[in-house]
């Protein structure tokens, strides 16, 4: 195993993170405002789209990554008209949004499939960091995106443990009731952060199309919206856990194709004879394992997700 | 409640995982690994997909003069790879033949959900001939071939037919795989070569050790490295897999997938690429070196014409490079002359039917005689290989 192959393992496993970080961090915002969406996949698809037709017209990938964030709010608005505002099922609101996203943006995009925007995201490589031998490019020469992920989740992590907003927010994920009674309104609160975690999507899905893999093409997407609410619960709705998980998938993520590659023997095993099909369903393994054990470690008290997850909430019906 | 609801949730999430991996874009013929996941899928079932009762009347419906041929597409024409190049075909013989051409993109390799648009298209669209271009619609169109006898049904990379109006057509993609190893191996300068490989099954490895076989042919110390991802189309996974080949030290890149995305790696890395399915050196024309290619208007327009005349009768059709159906792109501006000459003088013999890729003598990775000299395997041996031949760097049954 050369250096550059582990090298590169590390700096795969950053991006595949940041990917699916950026969008389960907005999920997390939705879920801990007691709003399951499960349209990642489609907000991430209909971003990637988007991102990429206004960087093909711009030439700018910032425009691009705010446009792509746009529209993903706008689509998580829809879930949030349905599933917040009208109370229907967030369930299949979700799934809904899922497909139809999935659907809108290969309609939208199919006259662009195939072509390449002047300008992409580019490595930063950070001025003497970046240089440095193994951890340069590692930590200091990735996409300005990856930086941004990191930023939005001390972020997210503030506003949720440390603000007047973020103590509404969780409240109202754990009982929209007691929020409403104490004057804060729920469907505001929870149409807000079901936005805001669109956003996230949209632009995550914008970094797959402007950076991780140029270009637009139906599916491309590729089940990454689904690893993405994996990864929420796996983080069980910590900011901080997710990081965590959103490293972890990264590094099966990119261990998928380089362990193929590594001439290394493990107690006895040739690591390169591990099939790579069984390494893709390892993050849905992960987080079954992870579910298990944090319901074993919270038996005798109630779950850690959010206690109104999933509850849609009308003021009449109590 | 809470824990009753994560479990709910967790069921979801599985479900629609397994169902977003299987029906994925899947090409060629990809046989258990993609249909099992699909028949898992909770596909809307209800009575209707299934209460077309085949009445003898509506199968001889609208008999206009004109032949209306439709097509089943597993995957978007825009995908600039497998199903573009079937709608490349189908828009060839349309221009061809005066036919009028149907399609449908998309159609999972669901057996209900092929059946309502293949209904539809004989019922309300009088089409005369259907195409199914995906190895997961052979079942479905088998039974549909028995339900209306007067509709042919023609069944792209399967095996079934039978003897009225059912058969099956594929192209001989190793012939001009083999070509493109020739000049691929006569690129690289690091003698390592990654290919990007789909899945462990016997056409892909047969492409794989075709594009080997070639690149020995113009490089005898070659090496072959294989990168499975287990996808058909999944960019990410696919331009990181490239990147991961040559990181190892590779400086070209072959593949079997749909995406451009390895070819885009290959670009940023200053490496060389040989594209799969269609010419794709506008994605990364740096790199592009060339490409196997599918042609399949003529054989599209032949089918069209014959059963305009009434003179269809079902094959198993396995056309090379001799029939035009599988071809090479054309070679970068610097690939060098002599390899080209090469290039063309194997492609004669090909053509000319007087030598085939899998001509003896061959081993396999352990050093085994898989092809005695002077020998060339048959169809059946070509089809069922689950071998890698010498030169190749991984594993056959991942």
């Amino acid at each position: 195993m050369s250096e550059a192959a582990l090298v590169g393992l590390f700096v795969a496993t950053v991006q595949f993170g940041t990917l699916v970080f950026l969008a389960a961090l907005g999920e997390l915002i939705a879920e801990r405002a007691g709003v399951l969406n499960l349209g990642v996949e489609g907000m991430m698809a209909m971003g990637a789209v988007s991102g990429f037709m206004v960087g093909l017209e711009t030439g700018s990938p910032w425009a691009a990554f705010f446009a792509a964030a746009a529209v993903g709010a706008l689509v998580g608005g829809l879930h949030a008209l349905v599933s917040v505002v009208m109370g229907a099922d967030q369930v299949v609101s979700g799934l809904a949004l899922t497909i139809g996203g999935l659907g809108l943006a290969a309609y939208v995009g199919r006259n662009v499939v195939g072509e390449r925007p002047e300008t992409l995201f580019t490595d930063l490589g950070i001025a003497g960091l970046a240089d440095i031998r193994w951890f340069g490019d590692i930590f200091f020469n990735q996409p300005p995106v990856v930086y941004l992920a990191v930023l939005l989740g001390l972020a997210v992590w503030f506003v949720l443990a440390r603000t007047r907003l973020g103590l509404a927010l969780r409240a109202v994920g754990e009982s929209a009731p007691t929020t409403d009674a104490v004057g804060h309104s729920v469907m505001a609160l929870r149409s807000a952060a079901v936005m805001v975690g669109g956003a996230f999507a949209g632009a995550a899905g914008s970094f797959l199309s402007l950076y991780m893999a140029p270009g637009w093409t139906e599916g491309m997407v590729a089940g990454r919206g689904w690893i993405a609410v994996a990864l929420v619960i796996f983080g069980a709705w910590r900011p901080g856990r997710l990081a965590l998980g959103a490293l972890l998938f990264g590094f099966t993520l990119a261990l998928q194709p380089r362990l193929q590659t590594f001439d290394i023997e493990i107690l006895g095993l040739d690591v390169s004879s591990i099939s790579p099909a069984l390494l893709g369903i390892l993050p849905f393994v992960l987080t079954v394992v992870v579910l298990v054990i944090i319901s074993w470690r919270h038996r005798h008290r109630p779950s850690v997700a959010p206690a109104a997850l999933g509850l849609p909430y009308r003021r009449e019906e109590r | 409640m809470a824990k009753k609801f994560l479990l709910k949730l967790l069921v979801v999430v599985a479900t629609i995982t397994l169902v977003a991996v299987g029906c994925g874009n899947d090409d060629d013929a990809a046989p258990e690994l993609a249909t099992a996941p699909a028949t898992e899928a909770p596909a809307p079932e209800p009575a209707a997909t299934e209460a077309p009762e085949p009445e003898p009347a509506a199968t001889e419906a609208p008999m206009d003069d004109e032949i209306v041929a439709a097509f089943v597409f597993v995957g978007p024409v825009g995908d600039a790879g497998w199903t573009w190049a079937h709608d490349q075909g189908r828009r060839f013989a349309e221009e061809q033949t005066g036919a009028t051409t149907l399609f449908v993109e998309n159609v999972p390799e669901v057996a209900e959900d092929f059946r309502a648009v293949v209904v539809d298209f004989i019922e309300n669209e009088g089409a005369d001939v259907i195409f199914g271009t995906s190895f997961g619609y052979m079942d479905p169109m088998e039974e549909l071939a028995g339900e209306y006898p007067n509709v042919v049904f023609e069944h792209a990379s399967g095996y079934k037919m039978n003897d009225t109006n059912f058969g099956n057509y594929f192209g001989r993609m190793y012939q001009p795989r083999y070509l493109s190893g020739m000049a691929a191996g006569a690129m690289t300068e690091t003698d390592q070569i990654g290919y990007v490989a789909a899945f462990p099954i016997p056409e892909v490895l047969r492409g794989i050790n075709a594009f080997t076989l070639g690149a020995q042919r113009t490089n005898p110390d070659v090496e072959v490295h294989v990168n499975w991802t287990f996808t058909w189309f999944d960019p990410a996974i696919e331009g990181d897999a490239a990147t991961a080949l040559l990181e190892a030290g590779a400086d070209v890149i072959a593949m079997h997938q749909d995406s451009t995305a390895p070819g885009i790696a290959a670009q940023e890395a200053g490496a060389r690429w040989v594209s799969y399915n269609s010419d794709m050196s506008a994605f990364a024309p740096d790199a592009f070196i060339t490409a196997p290619v599918w042609d399949w208007g003529p054989y599209y327009a032949r089918i069209i014409e014959a059963v305009a005349a009434g003179s269809y009768t079902p094959g198993a059709y396995w056309g090379g490079m001799g029939d035009g159906i599988v071809t090479l792109a054309d070679p970068a501006p610097d690939v060098p002359v002599e390899v080209i000459d090469q290039v063309i003088e194997v492609w004669e013999q090909i053509e000319s039917g007087a030598w085939d890729v899998f001509t003896g003598e061959i081993r396999d990775q352990d050093g085994n005689v898989v092809v005695a000299a002077g020998e060339t395997l048959d169809d059946g041996a070509m089809l069922g290989m689950s071998y890698f031949v010498e030169g190749v760097v991984g594993n056959a049954s991942p």
